[in-house]
């Protein structure tokens, strides 16, 4: 019963991670009906900012300023430069192509991707660093919920991310702002001729998904420790896992998604074998791709003729 | 003046000549006028000399080049004639590679005969191939790009952690170490175990896949995959047999990509898992890309291009000009006028001195360090800062200064762009010395990657490719 318990805060820090990045892919797809290769690296750049913030205060050991202000300093750092990748992908690698055909953004984002990862490894270099939590936020600290222990850092993983996904449904639901987003996404030409300015929503969407994929970089870092050029990857096919099976396009969609691959990873990992765990989330996936693409929450997309 | 009854070379006459426009536009005329019989032949003649004139080194260097260009025309059959997006080509060769390393070597210790092996291998790589294209008959674009990487990161995962079925003690791919020992081809009596044997035959199986993808194209076949490619739905209504074209589709590009991967094998005397992850699936999209997608003269020449750009990049004087050369070309490209582009360079010289005068003057030479031993390094020491302790860290910054100053130049317009470019350019020539022309194989990375972007956005036929226009 305790190792189930464990599993599932395991299960929850990790979904809370995916959802985060499950969402910038939704929410591009919803707007431009076009999935983000790159948005891995972005969410990889995010990771690396929150550590090079560290480092300038002074790193895990020597910190200058007390250790909230530090946390939220590195995952302020991190939306930062994880917005400007993904602002500048979408101006450079995206918009060009918006008139094109159906292969050429998928090309572009396949080369972006690869281009942000080579940038990662000329500046990073390929050793990984690590973010070095448990003298950060040591062990000891944690919440006792019945028969387990949970650390302090899985905490905040995961209230971070639960504030975060509310504070976007009620801005996506309250403000204008987010009533453009969802025009844009439900029928992009309409809300055109409804005076919303598309390019404009393109770019807050991009914007939005990418700083909460750079927070997911950090959370990523102060969780499990390493963090290296490649690791945008396989975290962005997980991701996209998640983004499909909730449904994509769906804002509470991607959530269900990433908590849903969260524990199946966790599970997978501590039942059968971690050899599986990556085939089971991309087995998952294909299941979905071929039973109900639209996902959980997704709606059925309809072609026009 | 009507076109009924005329023949469609002459009808497409005045459409040919306003196609080809510019200084080359004369000597296309005359090159499309040639039968692309001919052209073949040549370009095979061509190559069949190559290796009396290298050394065994530039041997490999073209068996690399024409195994990435046999993969190259696979993948153009699959993606730029018939349109579906595949990202797990790369499984197919590996799938080859491996299948016949497991025939041709002691892992399993079957040793079958070349006859048999090949005509096996191709055979299921095509019937893998027809199973991944059933998929496709519900997915479309994206979807089924992300279904068939998924499927090719399935099969890396499966080579390399699944090598013993379980319960059974038998090693069958190796796991993380391959295969090694695999066998040569053996035909006629002869062993194919030379480089030089081994470039022949690769260049005897292209010949005859592009005669044979040729003729495919201009048959029904590629007609109907022409339709589907443009307009899925409008072909199905026309009663071409839309899911069957998939399928073919999907089983010639596998059957090419296995043929390549059993070559592979005796080429590097052992498969390993490394030939097939990820970065050599971009190779091959860049090779295609670049020549352009649909075209298969274009599919062999970018994959040329892209096998000897590593080459180039390696050896540091080559890349050197490679990299100053290209620099030229975009500044040209990118200025409209004459003047901006002399002012460009007079900007940097002067940028140049100032920005060394200064520095040197605040900290004192032992900031410098040695410059590159290439030609155009030493030529540039005197101008360009080449630091020495901080040079790692200078570069990181200026790469990072470089790229944005890059994009802004895009935004920019006019006289605004050429003070933009003053700087970037110093940025990337001081980048280049200090970092990039030292790590060949990163930049070889960027460089793949960033021409896919620049490709997708400038010039997406590549090439030798045609424009296409999309109806939506």
């Amino acid at each position: 019963m305790e190792f189930l318990l464990q599993q599932t805060v395991n299960g929850l820090t990790l979904g809370s991670v995916y959802a985060l990045l499950a969402l910038g892919y939704s929410m591009v797809y919803g707007v431009l009906k076009f999935l983000n290769f790159a948005h891995g690296e972005v969410y990889m750049f995010g990771a690396f900012a929150g550590y090079g913030v560290l480092t300038v205060l002074g790193g895990p050991t020597g910190l200058l300023v007390p250790v909230w202000l530090a946390l939220t300093l590195m995952f302020v750092g991190a939306m930062v430069v994880s917005s400007g990748v993904g602002l500048a992908l979408e101006r450079f690698a995206y918009r060009p192509l918006r008139s094109a055909s159906r292969l050429a953004p998928l090309i572009s984002a396949i080369g972006a991707s690869f281009f942000l990862q080579a940038a990662a490894l000329l500046l990073f270099s390929a050793n990984s660093r690590s973010y070095d939590a448990p003298t950060l936020i040591p062990i000891a600290n944690g919440l006792t919920i019945g028969p387990i222990n949970v650390w302090a850092v899985r905490v905040l993983v995961i209230v971070t991310a639960v504030v975060l996904m509310v504070l976007l449904t009620w801005w996506v639901r309250s403000s204008r702002a987010g009533k453009a987003v969802r025009a844009v996404s439900f029928d992009t030409e309409a809300a055109a001729m409804m005076g919303v300015d598309v390019d404009r929503v393109i770019v807050v969407t991009f914007l939005i998904g990418s700083a909460l994929a750079g927070v997911g970089g950090v959370m990523v870092g102060l969780v499990f420790g390493r963090i290296f050029h490649f690791m945008g990857f396989i975290a962005g096919l997980k991701a996209f896992t998640a983004a499909v099976v909730g449904g994509i396009g769906s804002i509470p969609g991607a959530m269900l998604g990433g908590l849903l691959i969260g524990f199946a990873e966790a599970y997978t990992t501590a039942y059968i074998s971690s050899t599986f765990q990556n085939l089971i989330v991309f087995g998952l996936l294909i299941a979905f791709l071929l039973i109900r693409p639209s996902g959980f929450l997704g709606r059925p997309e309809l072609v026009k003729v | 003046m009507s076109n009924i009854g005329v023949d469609s070379w002459v009808a497409e006459s005045a459409e040919r000549d306003e196609r080809y426009t510019g200084w080359a536009g004369p000597a296309r005329r005359l090159l499309d006028r040639v039968p692309s019989g001919w052209k073949l032949l040549v370009f095979l003649a061509v190559a069949a000399v190559y290796p009396l004139l290298v050394p065994q080194a530039g041997v490999r260097i073209g068996i690399t080049a024409l195994l990435l260009a046999m993969l190259a025309i696979g993948l153009n059959t699959v993606v730029g004639w018939a349109g579906l997006l595949d990202l797990g080509y790369i499984a197919f060769y590996g799938f080859g590679a491996y299948f016949y390393a497991m025939v041709s070597s002691d892992q399993l210790s079957v040793h079958w005969p070349t006859w048999v092996s090949i005509p096996v291998v191709v055979a299921a790589s095509a019937l893998l191939g027809a199973l991944l294209s059933l998929p496709s008959r519900r997915l479309v674009g994206d979807y089924l790009a992300i279904m068939t990487l998924f499927f090719a990161q399935v099969f890396l995962e499966v080579i390399v952690n699944f090598e013993r079925l379980p319960g059974v003690d038998i090693d069958l791919t190796g796991g993380p170490n391959g295969i090694i020992g695999v066998e040569p081809w053996q035909l006629f009596g002869f062993s194919l175990n030379t480089f030089n044997r081994n470039f022949y035959l690769l260049l005897l199986l292209l010949g005859l896949l592009i005669a044979v993808l040729r003729n495919i194209d201009e048959s029904r076949t590629g007609r109907a995959w022409r339709a589907l490619r443009e307009d899925t739905l409008a072909a199905a209504h026309m009663t071409t047999p839309v899911n069957r074209l998939k399928m073919l589709a999907f089983a010639v590009g596998a059957a090419i990509a296995g043929l390549t991967g059993t070559i592979l094998g005796p080429v590097q005397v052992g498969v390993f898992p490394n030939n097939f992850q990820l970065l050599f699936l971009i190779t091959i999209y860049a090779a295609l890309i670049l020549g352009g997608l649909g075209s298969i003269p274009g599919a062999v020449l970018g994959a040329v291009a892209v096998a000897f750009t590593p080459e180039i990049l390696r050896n540091p004087g080559t890349a050197g000009w490679l990299f100053y050369v290209a620099l030229a070309v975009l500044l040209v490209s990118l200025l409209r006028k004459r003047a901006m582009v002399a002012s460009v360079f007079v900007g940097l010289a002067v940028f140049g001195y100032a920005l060394r005068f200064t520095l040197l003057a605040i900290w004192d030479e032992s900031i410098l360090g040695a410059a590159n031993d290439t030609f155009l390094s030493r030529l540039l020491d005197s101008w360009l800062l080449i630091l020495g302790p901080a040079q790692d860290l200078a570069s990181n910054y200026a790469f990072v200064l470089a790229v944005g100053g890059m994009l802004g130049v895009i935004v920019a317009k006019g006289w605004w762009r050429v003070a933009l470019l003053v700087p970037t350019v110093y940025l990337a020539v001081f980048v280049w010395e200090n970092k990039l022309a030292l790590q060949p194989s990163v930049t070889r990375q960027l460089l793949f990657g960033g021409v896919l972007v620049v490709m997708m956005a400038v010039r997406p036929q590549g090439m030798l490719g045609t424009r296409r226009v999309e109806i939506t």
